[in-house]
């Protein structure tokens, strides 16, 4: 990196780094999901092989996605805020170097260990003890940097975006610790420490939590700092912001529940789990009118800035899940949703509509200011982007929710003698031009991610052009 | 205290602690205080490139998008 281009307060190196990699391991987790969903269409693409068989290549899209891609968006964007909004730069330049190569190593083993078959058989929480130890390390390095570079603010506010960011980092900590407390066999398996019922609570509120501390509570954070950014105008309450982010970690822990309606889980902590879903959808929405009515006064904005249309399309997303979720986790309409592609439908609304866009939004408005530009190589492509991501969102969703309730339905579908109408064989084959459908709604994804890598290496080297008058050492 | 009484106050705690939350957070005496919070994303703007020559999004960003405007509604 060149030194011209180095803040005289400011760490932007770690951010440019997480940056890059976030557009980076966003293609390579969007691609494996493509090539899952072309497997479900075609089952021959399986290969016949066990490292590329759907079970093994399905955890690797969702560790690629959430803590890959999401990951490096959340550091890069964390790293970048907490300095700009604390006016200081980062507590240790040399701890947060370490936090960038150790997740880089963490996602290098996942890439490695999941296709040859290593897990522990926890959803999200794949990856073996051995991996599980340095996520820890870096996890607490990274809570280390974030935390003691609050602490030497030189402004005498924490920043709203910054408690959502503390908020998740230390969530996940305790999270990703308690979930993974087994007992080493052999040097790449384990044995979880909680057995039977108790198990599968922790394992799921772990699960729900990693939702929403990783991927809600996190990406908030993002949300409160680069929509009133890009829209130039502060957050429209922060009072609300403040009940919202209470009201938000006081409720999330104990939604997880809902995953195991209808299961060996007592029936009062399903209902419990029911009851604070529903109430969860207060606070969601309570973000949501905060974000949105930011833009009260500059909605001509969109108009021509297709950034803040990722973000305002983002938001308008997360209104939509964190209506849907709430209402999935009523028992009754459990009954009729989960176990199907409804729930898939669901979880990609949030992390396609949701999580993708507020990260594309953030990187857009991030990345020509971290590399000494004032905006994107090409705006245009900028908007190509978001409709790609837009149509193949919709796209995936909508034949989703057509195959999760056509699933639902044939399942329960009884005869007049109580024998079942359909066999399972014949819900999958129903199923497949839904398949095909959500195959093309993430070609649209993966095309975008492709057009947003262009755009930023023409960024970047445009800024290199300028700032390389003559080589230079490393 | 057997273990449900002691769940109870938990809970009537909680709820009284998300009360004083939004009294405080609402209570007009913060009002100051949060507007300048609420500023702090455009507190460090000084230091925005600039040594770049070509248009400038940020910045000049009020003339210019009012300027934008003005020639759409044209």
């Amino acid at each position: 990196m060149s030194t011209a281009l180095e803040h005289p307060t400011y760490n932007y190196k770690v951010v440019r780094q997480f940056a890059i990699m976030t557009v980076v391991w966003g293609i390579v987790g969007m691609t494996v999901g493509v090539i899952l969903a072309s497997q479900l269409v075609w089952p021959q693409l399986n290969l016949g092989l066990p490292w590329t068989s759907f079970g093994r290549l399905r955890p690797l899209h969702t560790n690629a996605v959430i803590f890959a891609f999401g990951g490096s968006a959340l550091f890069a964007t964390s790293y970048y805020v907490v300095q700009r909004t604390c006016q200081t730069r980062l507590f240790s330049d040399k701890l947060a170097a370490f936090t960038f190569w150790g997740w880089q190593a963490v996602i290098i083993s996942a890439v490695v260990s999941l296709p040859m078959g290593y897990t522990t058989t926890k959803e999200y929480a794949e990856l073996e003890w051995p991996i599980n130890i340095l996520i820890a390390v870096v996890w607490i390095s990274y809570a280390i940097v974030f935390l003691m570079t609050i602490k030497k603010r030189t402004t005498s506010h924490i920043y709203v975006a910054n408690w959502f960011f503390a908020a998740f980092i230390l969530t996940v900590a305790v999270l990703h610790i308690v979930n993974n407390a087994a007992i080493p066999v052999t040097g790449m398996y384990s044995i979880s420490i909680y057995a039977g019922a108790v198990d599968a609570m922790v394992q799921w509120w772990y699960g729900h939590n990693a939702v929403g501390f990783f991927l809600t509570a996190g990406f908030l954070g993002m949300m409160y700092y680069f929509v009133p950014k890009q829209a130039e105008r502060p957050i429209y309450s922060y009072r609300l912001s403040i009940v919202h982010f209470w009201a938000l970690i006081m409720i999330y822990m104990w939604a997880g529940p809902h995953h195991l309606h209808y299961t060996a889980l007592p029936n009062w902590a399903q209902s419990l789990g029911m009851i604070m879903s529903i109430i969860l959808l207060a606070p969601s929405w309570g973000g949501m009118i905060n974000g949105m009515m930011t833009l009260s006064g500059a909605w001509h904005k969109l108009r021509t800035d297709p950034t803040l249309r990722f973000l305002v399309v983002a938001l308008s997303f997360y209104g939509m899940s964190t209506f849907e979720g709430p209402m999935m986790a009523i028992k009754t309409v459990n009954a009729l949703s989960h176990y199907t592609d409804w729930t898939i439908g669901h979880v990609h609304s949030g992390a396609l509509g949701w999580v993708a866009m507020i990260t594309i939004g953030s990187m857009y408005h991030l990345i020509p200011r971290v590399f000494g530009r004032t905006e994107m190589y090409s705006v245009n492509l900028i908007a190509v982007h978001f409709w790609l991501a837009t149509i193949g969102t919709v796209l995936y969703i909508a034949s989703m929710w057509v195959n999760g309730i056509l699933q639902g339905l044939m399942w329960r579908a009884i005869n007049p003698d109580g024998t079942l109408m359909y066999t399972f064989v014949e819900s999958v084959e129903a199923s497949a031009p839904g398949y095909f459908v959500r195959l093309i709604g993430g070609l649209f994804w993966v095309t975008g991610m492709l057009i947003m890598a262009y755009n930023v290496y023409m960024t970047v080297k445009r800024r290199e052009a300028i700032s390389h008058p003559a080589p230079q050492a490393a | 205290m057997d273990t449900g009484t002691f769940r109870g106050l938990i809970t009537l705690f909680l709820i009284i602690a998300m009360i004083g939350i939004a009294l405080w957070a609402y209570s007009k005496r913060r009002k100051a205080d949060f507007e300048e919070a609420a500023n702090l994303p455009f507190a460090d703007d000084d230091e925005q490139p600039t040594s770049d020559k070509h248009a400038s999004l940020e910045g000049d960003s009020e003339v210019h998008s009012r300027h934008e405007r003005g020639d759409k509604n044209r």
